[in-house]
């Protein structure tokens, strides 16, 4: 089971670029079904023994491909995803970083109502252990297992994953949704899957300050959520005012502290961890037995 | 991306929302010439510094004749103006903006910006101008209004309406507002805006709708295909080390500190920081060198950390995804002999290919307090920084 891939996901790339090609190969040697490329100007090479087409219509025409992982460039990211959707894929990853967030707003506008699920932009993709690897993702450091982990963020995405792979905790599935302003999958809409999958016995959640969006989750799991979840808020000590990297991570107008997410998430029943190195622990107390 | 006053009025103008006529001045002999130029009873010299709350520090002032502005003009450039926005060190003042006074009979307030909740532009307007919104915002929600506009469609009549009588206009009025409101709506989407603030929107005595003061922000992201906002950056606006990491496109922010961490991703930089305060120390800064760190950006970074007189060890913690631990190792031990690193320095690095970076650094002449994991590091950094470590 696991959510949004697994072992049967036909994957296609767009933006075969050094980056594209070097986590496209990574992808298949972790197993994963990478059937084909686009990349406008390329159609009928073959890279990395991976069949480039020009349009991703032809691509999914040609091979079955379900899914697509895009590092095309700020510029053409947005229409990449949108192309995605018209072919009738499943799923799109977008890990491309510095989208406009004009763009970004009109396309998920645009996406309201096609069935493809969007991740990111701005994210280190999809794992689900030992099955398929979309997007940067470190997947060594993952285990399968009953866990679930959904973040704003990437490298500290891994660091949550590295917690628990040590503590014997592995993952049904590890997702990083994105640090941008406007991203196509959230926070409720991750826990949503995790709650419905089966495999998954419980859910780790890496927020950061800026917006509203744990705030959010907090309240779908007071009211939804049977599944224990454990918790981290990255920029307990930021200063207001002050982008912290990403695009979404500003406590402004004195919205968006990290405080604020914490309490609420307390008040919904989830563990919060305070120190970044006992994100692992807080689930394996809150949530005794997921080792094995 | 801030830009000054001035430069939000002209770019105003462009699209036909009305501001009050204005000059910009760097000198009280300009300033005089500018009042000159505009020749109206009452004029307003303000400061042009990017930070709100002027009027209350002192940064805009009325003048009755060309000779009292030249007065005023003298007191205000160089000053050194305190609000709430600039932080206790403040900002000085360099240009001036000189403009015929309005005769008011209401202040509005209207804004523009990105709903992330929403996922949709979102106009908020208020009848309480002048104010601080988010004070509006907090002790009387029920004077806030606020209409979502579809990106993909745009501004809708009705939408102006809405806003138009709900903030007590008579029809002509709404009608200007119909005007001024396209206009700032196209503006902001054009240029890719990420605020626009209008504090106040004021009706005149003559009944007619003007800016009298106007905050923009622009995407950062989305400058590439704005070269003529590039152009109105001002880089004397911008903390000088902020500024150089952005040249070099790390992103930086100094924190007042004494432990200086260097993290690729923005999560776990912030997440560091959090490690070092849990441990008792505090971080000297955020600092995300990013995805494609390279021995020549790790220097530069160093540099950047090190620029702080306050720091007194450097954490470097990177988990390795798409970036290669011994890649950064070989970074680390090259920046650290050219840049010549006199505090302690501890490194963690996991993920991608780390036990080759950790062997380099090992086998490295350099004294690197390695460390295992994000709490061994937090410590470590801590106690380092305490002349205590290791």
């Amino acid at each position: 089971m696991a959510i949004l891939c697994d072992r049967n996901t036909k994957l296609l790339v767009q933006g075969l670029g050094r980056m594209g090609q070097f986590h496209a190969n990574l992808s298949i040697e972790y197993g994963t079904q990478v059937v084909a490329g686009v990349h406008p100007g390329k159609g009928g090479q073959v890279i990395e023994g991976i069949p480039v087409y020009e349009t991703v219509q032809q691509a999914v025409a040609e091979t079955g491909a379900n899914a697509s992982v895009i590092f095309v460039p700020p510029p053409g990211a947005a229409d990449a995803i949108l192309e995605a959707a018209d072919a009738g894929l499943d799923l799109a990853v977008c890990i491309t970083e510095g989208i406009p967030a004009l763009d970004m707003l009109r396309a998920k506008v645009a996406l309201a109502d096609s069935p493809m699920r969007l991740v990111g932009p701005n994210c280190p993709g999809v794992v689900t252990p030992e099955q398929c690897r979309i997007g940067i993702f470190p997947a060594q450091i993952t285990r399968p297992g009953p866990v679930g982990v959904v973040s704003r963020s990437g490298t500290l995405t891994y660091e949550a994953v590295d917690q628990l792979s040590r503590l014997g905790i592995g993952q049904s599935t590890c997702l990083g949704i994105g640090g941008d302003p406007v991203v196509g999958t959230n926070f409720v809409d991750a826990l949503e899957l995790f709650e419905a999958d089966p495999e998954t016995k419980a859910v780790v959640m890496i927020g950061e300050i800026g917006g509203s969006a744990e705030e959010t989750a907090a309240q779908y799991i007071e009211e939804k959520m049977s599944k224990p979840v454990a918790a981290f808020i990255a920029g307990q000590n930021a200063p207001p005012g002050k982008r912290m990297g990403h695009a979404g991570a500003i406590i402004a107008g004195g919205k968006g502290k990290a405080a604020d997410k914490i309490a609420a998430l307390e008040k919904a029943g989830v563990a919060v961890a305070i120190s970044p190195a006992d994100i692992g622990e807080t689930l394996a107390k809150h949530a005794p037995g997921l080792a094995g | 991306m801030n830009i000054h006053e001035y430069q939000a009025k002209a770019l105003l103008q462009e699209y036909r929302v009305a501001v009050p006529p204005g000059k910009v001045a760097t000198t009280p002999a300009e300033a005089e010439d500018a009042a000159r130029a505009l020749g109206a009873p009452v004029m307003v010299v303000k400061a042009q510094v990017h930070a709100g709350g002027r009027g209350k520090a002192g940064g805009i002032k009325l003048a009755k004749s060309t000779s009292e502005v030249k007065t005023l003009a003298g007191e205000i450039l160089g000053m050194t103006l305190r609000s709430h926005q600039t932080g206790p060190e403040g900002k000085v003042v360099r240009k001036v903006y000189v403009e015929a006074g309005s005769e008011v009979d209401r202040e509005l307030y209207l804004g523009m910006l990105l709903d992330r909740a929403a996922e949709k532009h979102a106009i908020i307007a208020s009848t309480e101008g002048g104010m601080d919104i988010e004070e509006v915002a907090a002790s009387t929600p029920e004077k806030i209004q606020t209409v979502h506009v579809d990106p993909n469609f745009g501004l809708s009549g009705f939408q102006v309406r809405q806003i138009g009588f709900g903030l007590g206009l008579d029809a002509g009025q709404v009608k200007q507002l119909d005007g001024f409101l396209s206009g700032l709506y196209k503006l902001f989407v054009e240029k890719d805006a990420s605020l626009a603030e209008i504090n106040p929107l004021v009706v005149t005595k003559s009944g007619d709708l003007i800016a009298l003061d106007a905050k923009l922000n622009f995407d950062d992201s989305a400058l590439y295909r704005h070269p003529e906002l590039r152009k109105l950056r001002d880089p004397e606006e911008e903390d000088p080390r902020e500024r150089a990491a952005k040249e070099i496109d790390l992103s930086y922010v100094g924190l007042d500190g004494d432990i200086g961490c260097m993290v690729n991703g923005a999560g776990l930089a912030m997440a560091t920081m959090d490690m070092i305060k849990v441990c008792g120390g505090d971080p000297a800064n955020f600092l995300d060198a990013g995805g494609g760190a390279d021995q020549e950006k790790i220097a530069q970074a160093f540099k950047l950390i090190l620029g702080d007189a306050n720091v007194k060890a450097i954490l470097v913690n990177i988990f390795g995804g798409i970036v290669r631990c011994d890649l950064i190792a070989e970074g680390v031990v090259a920046a650290a002999k050219e840049v010549g690193i006199q505090v302690p320095l501890v490194v963690r690095l996991q993920g991608t290919r780390s036990a080759e970076g950790q062997k380099i650094l090992s086998e490295s002449s350099l004294e690197i307090i390695p460390a295992e994991t994000l709490q061994d590091a937090g410590e470590k950094a801590v106690a380092a920084a305490r002349g205590t470590g290791a």
